[in-house]
C-alpha cells in the first residue's frame, strides 16, 4: 500500500498562562496508505489537534515542530501558505462535526458548493451549478434542487452533513479528514452518513482519516485504529482487532462503556496509571 | 411528607399532550403519553431528537406549563404551577453541567440555595454529606464550576439534587457531555445512590447503552409518541414489537459495513 501521508515525531504546544508551554501532542507517528484510518481518544487526548495540525489550521501561537509531515510529494511543515491555500479543501478535504456552524450561515447552499466547485476546477457559473446538483445527488439528496435554495440554519442535522460531504467531494481530494462526522447526529441517521462518507470515498480513491471518540463505531466503520492519550499514540491495532487491545488505556476505555448484550452490575472506571503518559508502548 | 401512600406507583403520566405554538404552526410535542413508574426503580425514556423525551420531562418538572393530561405523584394529581413541596420531593439533573452551574457561584453557595428556599436547617451537615454522598471530599464546597471537571460537575448538580432528600430524580441525559470513562463512574453514583436511597429515576437518553443499564422499564419514543415499553432485558435479547424500536436498536448496536464490489483495492 503506497503512503499518502507520513507524519513522524509530530509535536505541537501552546504557551502555558504561567509562561512556558504546554505539549499537547508529544510525538505522533503514523503513515496512511489508501485506507480508513481512526483516530480515538477522549477528549483533550489530541486527535482534533493531529488532524488539524496535518492541515495547517492550528492557531498562529502553536509552536509546531515534526521529523517529517509529507503528503505525497508536498512537505507540509515547508510548503508556503499560498500552496497549502490550494491543498486544503483541494488534496485534502475536511468534514467538520456539526455542518450548521461549519457552512456560512448567510448564502445558500447552492453558492457554498458552486464556489467550492469553480475554486479547485475551472467551469464556468453553469457548469458549477449543474455539478452541485450532481453532488447533491451522489450523497442521496432526494429532492436537490429544493435543498440547493436552503439557508445553512434551515437544513437538520443529516441533511447539513451531506451538503458538507458533496462539498469536499467537489474537489475530489485525494485525503479526507473527518473530525466527529457523527457526533452530532441521531444514530439513525448516523449509519446513513457513514454509508454515504464510505461510498463516495472509496468511489473516488481517496484516503480517509476518521476523528472520533467511539470506539465500538470505528471498530465496525475503518480498518486501523490509532489510539492517542495525552498528546501520544499508545496503541495502533487493525481495527477488527480491537477487542483484543493490549494497551490498558483502550481496554480501559472498552471496558467502561455499558454493553448492548447483557447487563453488568458496575462498569468499570478507569484507573488512569501515571506510566501511561510517558512510559513504553505495547 | 404526610398523607397515604397509594400503593407501588411513584409517578403516572394519563394522555399526557404537549402541544408549542398555536394554529398551522403548531407542533405536538407530545402526543397522548400514558406511563407508570413504580417506586424504587428507573423508568428511561429514549428516542432520537425532536421525539419528545425531553419535553415529557420538562412537564413533569412543570417547565413546560401548558400541558393536557394528568401527571400523578404517588397518586395525587400535581398541582400547576408546581408547589415549593414538590420541589423538595422531585429534582432535576440536566444534560449540560458546563451550563446548569452558575459560573460565579461556588460549590458551597449552589448547594445552599436549596435549603434556604425551602428553609431546611443544619446546612453546613447536610451540604457535606451531599458531597461525600457525590464521592467530592469537603473541599470541594470552596472551588468555582471552572476549577471542576465535566464529570465533578455534574457530581455537583447531583449533589444540590440531594441535599433536599428527594424521592424522584428526573435526569435529563445526564453524561451525554461526558466521556465514557467519565459516565461510567457517573452511571455508577447514580445506581448506587438509587439502590441505597430507594429513589426513583425518569431517565432520558439517547444511548441505547446508557438506558439499558440504567433502567428496569424503558419506553421508546419518536415524533412525540410513545411507540413501545419494554424490560431492559429486552433490549439485551433484541426482543421488541415495532419496527421503529427495531431500527433504533440495530443503529446503537454498531454499524454495518456495506461494501460495495468495487471497493477490493
Amino acid at each position: 500500500m503506497a503512503e499518502r501521508l507520513s507524519v513522524k515525531n509530530l509535536r505541537v504546544s501552546y504557551p502555558a498562562p504561567a509562561g512556558g508551554w504546554n505539549e499537547v501532542l508529544r510525538g505522533v507517528s503514523f503513515d496512511l496508505g489508501r485506507e480508513r484510518l481512526a483516530i480515538v481518544g477522549e477528549s483533550g487526548s489530541g486527535k482534533s489537534t493531529t488532524g488539524r495540525a496535518i492541515m495547517r489550521l492550528l492557531p498562529d501561537q502553536a509552536r509546531v515542530s515534526s521529523d517529517r509531515m509529507s503528503f505525497g510529494d508536498v512537505d507540509l511543515m515547508k510548503a508556503s501558505e499560498r500552496r497549502m491555500r490550494s491543498i486544503r479543501g483541494g488534496r485534502i478535504a475536511m468534514v467538520l462535526q456539526d455542518a450548521r456552524y461549519s457552512l456560512n450561515p448567510l448564502h445558500r447552499v447552492r453558492r457554498q458548493i458552486a464556489e467550492a466547485c469553480r475554486l479547485h476546477a475551472r467551469m464556468s457559473r453553469a457548469e458549477a451549478h449543474d455539478r452541485a446538483l450532481d453532488l447533491l445527488e451522489q450523497v442521496r439528496i432526494r429532492n436537490p434542487r429544493r435543498v440547493m435554495d436552503l439557508y445553512p440554519h434551515e437544513l437538520s442535522g443529516g441533511m447539513g452533513q451531506r451538503v458538507m460531504i458533496a462539498m469536499m467531494l467537489a474537489a475530489e481530494p485525494e485525503l479526507v479528514i473527518a473530525d466527529e462526522p457523527t457526533s452530532a447526529l441521531d444514530v439513525t441517521v448516523r449509519g446513513q452518513i457513514l454509508d454515504i462518507l464510505n461510498e463516495r470515498v472509496e468511489a473516488q480513491g481517496a484516503a480517509l482519516i476518521f476523528i472520533s471518540h467511539d470506539l465500538p463505531l470505528v471498530a465496525d466503520f475503518c480498518d486501523r485504529v490509532l489510539v492517542m492519550y495525552a498528546g501520544r499514540v499508545v496503541e495502533e491495532i487493525a481495527a477488527r482487532d480491537l477487542e483484543h487491545a493490549r494497551h490498558p488505556y483502550t481496554r480501559a476505555l472498552l471496558g467502561s462503556l455499558p454493553p448492548t448484550d447483557r447487563r453488568v452490575d458496575k462498569l468499570v472506571v478507569p484507573e488512569r496509571d501515571p506510566a501511561w503518559l510517558d512510559g513504553p508502548l505495547p | 411528607m404526610t398523607g397515604a401512600r397509594s400503593g407501588d406507583i411513584a409517578l403516572e403520566l394519563r394522555n399526557l399532550d404537549v402541544t408549542f405554538g398555536d394554529g398551522d404552526s403548531s407542533v405536538r410535542a407530545v402526543a397522548d403519553v400514558s406511563l407508570q413508574v413504580r417506586r424504587g426503580t428507573s423508568f428511561g425514556l429514549i428516542g432520537e431528537s425532536g421525539s419528545g423525551k425531553s419535553t415529557v420531562l420538562r412537564a413533569i418538572a412543570g417547565l413546560n406549563g401548558n400541558y393536557g393530561g394528568t401527571i400523578l405523584l404517588d397518586g395525587a394529581e400535581i398541582p400547576m404551577p408546581r408547589p415549593k413541596s414538590f420541589f423538595s420531593r422531585v429534582q432535576m439533573v440536566f444534560q449540560d453541567p458546563y451550563g446548569s452551574l452558575h459560573p460565579r457561584k461556588m460549590v458551597r453557595a449552589v448547594l445552599m440555595e436549596p435549603l434556604q428556599i425551602h428553609g431546611i436547617g443544619d446546612r453546613d451537615r447536610r451540604i457535606a454529606e451531599a458531597l461525600q454522598a457525590v464521592g467530592l471530599t469537603p473541599d470541594f464546597a470552596y472551588r468555582y464550576p471552572h476549577q471542576l471537571s465535566g464529570g465533578q460537575r455534574q457530581r455537583v448538580a447531583i449533589a444540590r439534587c440531594l441535599v433536599l432528600e428527594p424521592e424522584l430524580l428526573l435526569l435529563d441525559e445526564p453524561t451525554s457531555a461526558l466521556d465514557v470513562s467519565v459516565q461510567a463512574g457517573v452511571l455508577n453514583l447514580l445506581d448506587a445512590l438509587r439502590r441505597e436511597r430507594g429513589l426513583t429515576y425518569v431517565m432520558v437518553s439517547h444511548d441505547l447503552r446508557v438506558v439499558a443499564h440504567m433502567c428496569d422499564r424503558i419506553a421508546v419514543m419518536t415524533e412525540g409518541r410513545m411507540v413501545e415499553e419494554l424490560d431492559a432485558d429486552a433490549i439485551y435479547e433484541d426482543r421488541c414489537e415495532d419496527p421503529y424500536t427495531r431500527a433504533l436498536l440495530h443503529s446503537s448496536k454498531g454499524y454495518q459495513r456495506k461494501d460495495t464490489p468495487d471497493a477490493a483495492e
